[in-house]
């Protein structure tokens, strides 16, 4: 399979900030690619050029073969795109947001209502609802319901799950395979969780207009080459500075309900355990894990 | 096509459900009318007349009594000079003075051409020219009357005479509905389609539309098509009030007022369609098409008359659209002339229309 979205090389400066710096990506057809980093890093600059709604200052960028550029007309036309914030019509029902944007590509519901009928029964029962009045996961099925109803061949998804519960969440990636391998169209998703990094096939790590790093999310947390100690004690507070302080530390980050610790060569987890009782903690935890991508993200971007 | 109608639908949609802007769009034109029709009138009563009579004879006399039997006026007094009765209308103790030459009966006598000066307050240019309007009148009824009585064959004259053919007895309210009409057009059509536009723009919708295959002009065109509908709505409400409410008889060609009045609509509309391109946000959308509403009021000719402007003002009046629409509804619903006569207007109308048209489809952004 061919390379559907490709990009070589794209700069785009806003006044004085520098958002995108020189990035290079290719996506095969019929795969999940995902843009993994903070806010601020550029996901949205290089959707919005995508898309065709942004110029690049420099370097190339294709859809289907088709220039964004030149040939921005016909790009239009196969991508479904969804930007970051929820953007339909709060004043126009469920069903009337998506005949609008039926016919706006030239289509009907009927038409292509096989693709979006699983998601699009979540939200039936609200369609005389406005979309307004909807609750944050139904906006984003709706969102995605509108942004296919045409049949695009690339979905260009803007941080689709962020401000949505877990369960829609969770809901709304299953609806992504499905449209993945029963539909085969590739999906080019942001997300700012780490976890549901860990569900499309590649992923680009994004930091201040840069890739760090292009890979299955297998192989980037395989890559991880230090070892990765998990700690937690009764007093967390306390616990950080005490661990920051102990000379075999290399990082120390707050992640979650414990500290994730790499050692320096020349120590070893048991000192490390030893430093923390020392220093008086009560119900000390140090297990060895697996590295996450967020793991890796912090490491790539020292 | 089915695209152009969806959108159009969909704009209906909005306008449909906030409720209090349709009314507002809706209710507005009537209140303009009534407030200006009604309330805020021009209309002069109780001139107060002052009177210098430098020649003291029997003809000025009967002048004099003609200008005390008219209810419009009211005799307070008379002043030994020109220059006292100025000092008069200064300390606001007379509306008008008028003033007889000395040589008046004479003059009547041997050239039957006699001047008469009017001295009025032109503080206020609108009603300074009622009063001189009413005047004018009553002096040249007085004219014909003496003529008649002294059996002289041919009519003099006792003042330059500019006799209101139009509108006898300059009913303001017919003067401010026109100016009424170009400020309501202008300022539904710029300022809702401008804020519809830049709506999408903010709440992120025309990020969506721009990925859409759907032609810019389309936008364009969906975009003006509602209001334009409700503006002429808004005209067809304006006529029917003045008709049956004011009284105004529609003196012209009501085919060639719904013409310039569809130039002056497309106008407008580009307008704001212009504004749209150059903010980013509705309030600001808002601001510049208020902004856009302030010289229409100021310098259309519909609260000061384009004539008493220094030159300066008279330029930047030919800049704004509503001048000449203002100009060309006065001569064909109040004077009734023929269709010929508001070509001058009608041009320039159609001038603007096409430049603004142009430009505003040219800034039209493609992208975001």
């Amino acid at each position: 399979m061919g390379n559907i979205v490709t990009v070589s090389e794209v700069c785009k400066r806003y006044g004085k900030v520098q958002a995108l710096r020189g990035v290079s990506m290719e996506v095969a057809e019929g795969e999940i690619f995902g843009l993994i980093g903070p806010d601020g890093a550029g996901k949205t600059t290089l959707f919005r050029i995508l898309a065709t709604l942004l110029l690049a200052d420099s370097g190339t960028a294709t859809v289907d073969g088709l220039d964004v550029r030149r040939d921005y007309r016909k790009i239009r036309r196969c991508i479904g795109y969804m930007p970051g914030r929820f953007s339909l019509y709060q004043d126009l029902t469920v069903r009337e947001n998506l005949e609008f944007f039926a016919t706006t590509f030239n289509t009907t519901i009927e038409r292509n209502y096989h693709l979006i009928e699983d998601i699009y029964r979540h939200i039936e029962r609200f369609k005389h609802r406005r979309a307004g009045k909807l609750s944050g996961g139904m906006k984003q099925k709706l969102a995605l319901s509108c942004a296919l109803i045409h049949a695009p061949r690339v979905l260009l998804l803007d941080e689709p799950t962020t401000g949505v519960d877990p369960v829609s969440r969770k809901e709304f990636w299953e609806m992504l395979f499905r449209l993945k391998t029963q539909h085969g169209i590739t999906i080019v998703v942001s997300t700012p969780y780490m976890d549901e990094a860990m569900k499309c096939d590649r992923i680009a790590l994004v930091q201040n207009g840069h890739f760090l790093k292009i890979d299955t999310p297998a192989a980037i947390t395989g890559s991880y080459a230090k070892s990765l100690w998990s700690v937690r004690s009764e007093q967390m507070h306390r616990l950080l500075d005490d661990l920051r302080q102990w000379p075999g530390a290399d990082t120390v980050f707050s992640f979650g309900e414990t500290y994730h610790v790499t050692i320096k060569n020349g120590y070893d987890s048991e000192q490390l355990q030893h430093h923390v009782a020392h220093c008086g903690h009560q119900q000390v935890l140090v297990q060895h894990i697996e590295a996450s991508i967020e793991d890796a993200f912090m490491a790539l971007s020292d | 096509m089915n695209q152009l109608k969806s959108f159009v639908t969909k704009e209906f949609r909005h306008i449909f459900r906030d409720v209090r802007t349709m009314m507002i769009l809706l209710v507005l034109p009537v209140v303009m009318v009534l407030l200006f029709g009604y309330v805020i009138t021009t209309e002069v009563k109780d001139i107060r007349l002052a009177v210098v009579d430098l020649s003291h004879d029997e003809l000025t006399q009967q002048v004099i009594d003609r200008f005390s039997q008219n209810h419009y006026f009211i005799l307070t007094g008379s002043a030994a000079s020109a220059a006292a009765g100025r000092a008069m209308l200064e300390h606001d103790q007379a509306d008008m003075v008028v003033v007889f030459g000395e040589n008046f009966a004479q003059e009547i006598v041997h050239s039957r051409q006699a001047s008469v000066q009017l001295l009025v307050d032109g503080s206020e240019p609108n009603q300074a020219a009622a009063r001189a309007a009413y005047a004018q009148q009553l002096l040249l009824s007085v004219a014909q009357e003496l003529s008649a009585t002294m059996g002289i064959e041919q009519q003099f004259q006792i003042a330059p005479v500019t006799h209101a053919l139009f509108n006898p007895n300059l009913r303001s309210e017919f003067n401010f509905v026109p100016g009424n009409m170009g400020m309501i057009l202008m300022l539904i059509c710029a300022m809702m389609t401008s804020v519809s536009i830049v709506r999408e723009k903010e709440t992120g919708t025309m990020e969506v539309l721009l990925a859409s295959p759907l032609p810019p002009l389309v936008i364009i065109i969906a975009k003006l098509v509602p209001y334009f509908v409700i503006s002429f709505i808004n005209l067809v409400t304006i006529l029917v009030l003045c008709k049956y409410l004011l009284g105004l008889p529609f003196a012209g060609s009501l085919p060639a007022f719904m013409g310039i009045s569809i130039i002056y609509l497309i106008v407008s509309l580009s307008l704001g369609l212009l504004i749209s391109t150059l903010v980013r946000t509705q309030l600001a959308a808002m601001i510049l098409s208020l902004l856009l509403i302030i010289p229409t009021i100021y310098f259309s000719g519909m609260t000061f008359p384009i004539e008493s402007m220094p030159v300066m003002y008279q330029h930047v009046s030919a800049c704004i659209p509503a001048r000449w629409y203002v100009a060309a509804v006065r001569k064909l619903m109040i004077q009734g002339v023929e269709v010929r006569h508001v070509m001058r207007e009608t041009a320039i109308l159609a001038t603007m229309a096409v430049v603004l048209v142009s430009v505003s489809l040219a800034t039209f952004r493609k992208r975001l």
